[in-house]
């Protein structure tokens, strides 16, 4: 890991931290499915490369003051995608790590679906899927209205939510308006509600589709943390007030990172039996390990 | 905030709205289209990415070729259902109820109902039958469409219901809405003299003291609260099912209300623009003034949890009908 992150200009310490947080993330994830039994713990960790990259080196924010006006925002469209934000946020510092115990239980601020109402960090309330993109189009024309197109705004979005008109009239939208100060990141798992993605709504060609819409296109291998970063500083180096938005084509593995769940059948919603999840902890650790060496 | 407590399963998916000691019946919906399509080779069936969500995978398995999977795209697929009835089939197209409603409205209205096509919707998770928050809850779905002319409404009480309805939709010109109860269904209306029938009100239960009208899964409710009310407090209530939302039974339902009986509505809506106000304007335009006491969801946005925690908490559940006729009866003229 090394010497690839030498050649591409990465400092290897903050690799290293970023790395530690997406161990931190992952675990956050086993131990929400854990105490709920239940979760989309398939996605949360399949993306948790991503999102440690974002919440705990790129994202310019205050974890202990989420409502800071100056900061970066990061749009969760995918509100079934909560628990792995909610891992996020406690390996940030926003919420209490133990708070991960009562995810989706009666009375918590960690409902399944992730929503702005009940969580600090959280920007939108997401759930209805193709809503995100078209919220960032109008934070990123306000914050620039405002003198504020330093501010970036992120939008994590599924490859289900291609399906979705709207997600394509927020893209050209964007692009019309010349947003370069939007990040958009597609979680490309393969997957949807009623199986594969290919087989539902076909999805090749995105990186054509997307730069015939007038984005900056990068697609790279969403668990290999070194691309992740290395796109994120792409996207962010050209990020300016008028100029072309950003999309970062992220290709994951369900589960990634816990070999009995990786092992599972394809399904949007995992099951896990009781007695797998302690494995599945040893799984991520000994993996960890491993790699750290 | 952390729990020293066990923490609280939310099943936010899979809650069934089964009783305990209700017999249910797995997806009666996907078993009574593939039947039916078994004997009309008009009959197709759509979805937006919720085929295993909504029963349809039952159809989807039984007539692959009939089948089509639109992707989650629920504009699409009501518009693609009305080019299909627009040339002579009759689809179903499922989705959850917020989606058909909230978002696909407009296709809805100016593809299917203004040209009178034969487009029927068939949406999962009506009211509040998720614990997984306003994203997912379709409160208001009735409210938004009892306004669209020409739309006919099913709020099937049961697995009975839905099994009758399907046959008598595709049966009907025009575009239908039905608010599906899905997975494990409850079977209660075949303990009772009751047969489905498009646009009337059903005298379920008969009573003396009290009567409720109902429709959907409140009137699964309903007829609990009313065994429970007649064993264990002598009280006798009257179930009126209205299992046809829109047209509305007015004669039925005003005939049933206009006695001195202690009268509710219970719905799996929100109090606003569902079953409640159809039957307050019924009433009034026979002006026939009576107090009629509204079980239904609030005008709020309701919580994330546990179902059964919400429907307890919002006054669903069977107790809950129980205790609000108990009250209306030593109180009958407050209101809530
Ligand atoms: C507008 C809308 N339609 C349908 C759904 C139901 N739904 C929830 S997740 C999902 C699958 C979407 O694809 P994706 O996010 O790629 O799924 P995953 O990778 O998590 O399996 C669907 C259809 C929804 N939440 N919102
Ligand atoms: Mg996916």
């Amino acid at each position: 890991m090394a010497a690839v992150t030498q050649e591409l200009g990465l400092d290897a310490a903050r690799t290293r931290r970023v790395a530690d947080s997406a161990f931190e993330i992952r675990m956050g994830v086993l131990e929400q499915g854990e105490a709920q039994g239940e979760g989309y713990v398939g996605q949360a960790l399949g993306i948790a490369d991503v999102l440690a990259a974002v919440y705990c080196d790129k994202l310019r924010h205050r974890p202990e003051d989420p409502d800071w006006d100056g900061r970066d925002r990061f749009l969760l469209s995918i509100g079934h995608y909560a628990l792995a934000s909610y891992a996020a946020l406690a390996a940030a510092g926003v919420i209490p790590r133990a708070e991960l115990q009562t995810y989706a239980a009666d009375g918590s601020r960690l409902p399944m679906s992730g929503m702005k109402t009940y969580t600090p960090g959280m920007e939108i309330s997401g759930g209805s899927l193709g809503h995100g993109l078209g919220q960032a189009v109008g934070m990123a024309l306000g914050l620039r209205l405002q003198g504020r197109a330093d501010q970036l705004v992120y939008n994590l979005l599924s490859d289900g939510e291609l399906n979705e008109g709207s997600t394509w009239e927020a893209a050209m939208s964007a692009a019309h308006w010349n947003l370069g100060n939007l990040v958009a990141l597609v979680d490309l798992n393969g997957l949807q509600a009623d199986g594969r993605t290919d087989d539902i709504l076909r999805m090749d060609a995105q990186e054509d589709r997307w730069s015939s819409f007038g984005w900056h296109v990068q697609r790279i291998d969403g668990n290999d943390l070194e691309a992740v970063l290395t796109a994120l500083d792409v996207a962010t180096d050209q990020a300016v007030a008028h100029g072309r938005p950003h999309v970062i084509l992220c290709d994951t593995v369900l589960a990634k990172g816990v070999p009995i769940l990786e092992a599972k059948d394809k399904l949007h919603f995992l099951r896990v039996a009781a007695e797998e999840w302690p494995t599945a902890k040893e799984q991520l650790t000994a993996g960890y390990e491993e790699n750290s060496r | 905030m952390t729990t020293t407590s066990p923490v609280k399963r939310s099943a936010a998916m899979i809650a069934s709205i089964a009783d305990p000691g209700v017999p249910t019946t797995p997806a009666p919906f996907g078993h009574a289209l593939a039947d039916l399509a078994a004997r009309d080779d008009r009959i197709v069936g759509l979805t937006a990415d919720l085929s295993k969500y909504t029963d349809m995978h039952v159809f989807a398995a039984a007539h692959p070729d009939r089948y089509f999977e639109m992707g989650m795209a629920e504009q699409l697929m009501v518009g693609a259902a009305a080019g299909m009835a627009a040339v002579g089939l009759i689809p179903f197209a499922t989705t959850y109820s917020v989606f058909a409603t909230r978002r696909a409205y407009d296709f809805l209205c100016l593809d299917a109902a203004e040209p009178g096509l034969n487009v029927n919707v068939v949406a999962a998770l009506p009211g509040l039958t998720t614990g997984y928050g306003p994203s997912h809850q379709a409160t208001e779905d009735v409210a938004i469409l009892r306004g669209m002319p020409d739309l006919t409404i099913f709020d099937p009480a049961d697995a009975v219901d839905v099994e009758a309805i399907v046959p008598a939709a595709a049966a009907l010109d025009g575009p239908t809405y039905t608010r599906l109860l899905r997975g494990q269904v409850p079977r209660i209306l075949d303990r009772y003299d009751y047969t489905f029938e498009v646009g009337k009100a059903k005298v379920v239960r008969p009573g003396d003291d009290v009567v409720i009208v109902s429709s959907g899964l409140m009137t699964m409710r309903a007829l609990l609260a009313a065994e429970k009310l007649s064993e264990e407090h002598g009280v006798e209530t009257s179930v009126v099912h209205c299992a046809t939302l829109k047209p509305f039974d007015e004669e039925t339902v005003v005939a049933q209300l206009d006695t001195d009986r202690l009268a509710l509505t219970a719905e799996n809506h929100t109090v606003v623009g569902g079953l409640f106000e159809a039957v307050a304007g019924a009433l009034v335009k026979r002006g026939v003034g009576k107090r009629v006491h509204p079980i239904g969801l609030p005008d709020a946005f309701l919580d994330a949890g546990a179902l059964p925690t919400l429907h307890e908490k919002y006054g669903l559940s069977t107790d809950a009908v129980v205790a609000r006729v108990l009250n209306g009866l030593r109180r009958p003229h407050s209101y809530s």
